[in-house]
């Protein structure tokens, strides 16, 4: 890609050039899912905590398949419902990348979930949660709803970034409400504009991570939309153009929207016209 | 003596650290967090840990995820 599209962006201590974080879930194989990680060019991919199996193990960990010195790990709090379960699994995460000497152990994408149906978050977990692990020193990244409200109330809590969601997690629905990511977005950068806004949670396509991203969002974060593609190599590099896209629209600056049509071509000196 | 283990109960030796408890599990300690009764244990401490009756352990590792 042209040099234009490199900048780099802060959360944090942290610094990247590229603008799409990418899951590892749900892939049909760790090897797709390390090629996979390898065609979206990101830097950061999250990572969950969950229990060692003790049984049956595979011999399969997913750390053979993450290079720990290409990427810098993001380890998640998902599947918590409480904030007491989401602290305590921040703090397992930290141990584990510690253990791996990752720069990710210094951070943490923390999700509180309110609603196992919908697993919209639990915007009172999230705020709970995130006072607790700023005060032990967590670069603290916040997955909540598009309420702009909420965004306001997490970063004046300490949040390194907010991430809105366009629509439900693994939905696919895109940025359901441009109008509430536009909000978030103006009122979190009033005045302070590098601060990283980054939209998490139900990229179906493409074109939802430019729109994401000509809304002037700093970064997406997705994973169903490239780990449930029929062709998942193929959609990680749409999605890497598709946030350089953006941002580079962004910064283009787009035309304003017109009721009616402005002729590109000259209306002057068509022929068979009399003067 | 009885732990708890991930949620399962299991016996023991009395006495045993959880060092030895990870290499019984055949896990390597560089790819798991320990949690000893809700409490985050540093590996540090592990080989000085002795364990005690019906402590609960959590074991935990990275697995993908969004």
């Amino acid at each position: 890609m042209s040099k234009m599209a490199v900048e780099t962006f802060h959360i944090g201590p942290f610094e990247f050039t590229s603008r799409l974080f990418v899951g590892t879930g749900k892939y049909a194989t760790l090897e797709l899912m390390r090629d996979a990680l390898a065609a979206s060019g990101c830097q950061v991919v999250t990572v969950a905590v969950r229990r060692e199996r003790l049984m049956d193990k595979s011999g399969r960990n997913i750390l053979d398949f993450i290079d720990p010195r290409r990427y810098t790990l993001l380890p998640n709090t998902a599947g918590c419902f409480s904030a007491d379960e989401a602290v305590r699994t921040a703090r397992l995460g930290r141990e584990l990348l510690e253990g791996l000497e990752n720069p990710g152990a210094a951070w943490v994408k923390l999700e509180v979930l309110g609603d196992k149906k919908t697993l919209l978050p639990d915007p009172l977990g999230t705020l709970e949660a995130l006072k607790v692990l700023k005060a032990e020193g967590f670069t603290v990244l916040c997955y909540t709803s598009d309420d702009p409200v909420m965004a306001m109330r997490l970063k004046a809590a300490g949040a390194d970034s907010v991430m809105p969601a366009g629509s439900p997690i693994g939905s696919g629905q895109g940025v359901l409400n441009p109008w509430a990511i536009r909000i978030i977005l103006e009122q979190l950068k009033a005045g302070d504009e590098n601060y990283p806004v980054i939209v998490d949670a139900g990229v179906g396509t493409a074109s939802d991570v430019t729109v994401a991203m000509e809304l002037g969002a700093d970064g997406v974060l997705l994973n169903t939309g490239v780990a449930g593609a029929k062709d998942p190599l193929k959609m990680a590099a749409a999605m890497k153009l598709a946030v350089e896209a953006g941002y580079l629209a962004r910064r283009a600056g787009r035309i304003p929207r017109k009721l009616y049509a402005t002729a590109s071509s000259p209306l002057d000196g068509v022929i068979g016209v009399k003067e | 003596m009885r732990i708890m283990v991930n949620g399962q109960w299991q016996q023991q030796n009395d006495g045993l650290n959880v060092a030895v408890l990870l290499e019984k599990l055949s896990l390597e300690p560089r790819r798991v967090a320990v949690e000893l009764n809700k409490q985050l244990l540093p590996r540090a401490r592990y080989a000085q840990t002795a364990l005690a009756e019906d402590d609960q352990l959590e074991i935990v590792t990275l697995v993908g995820g969004g």
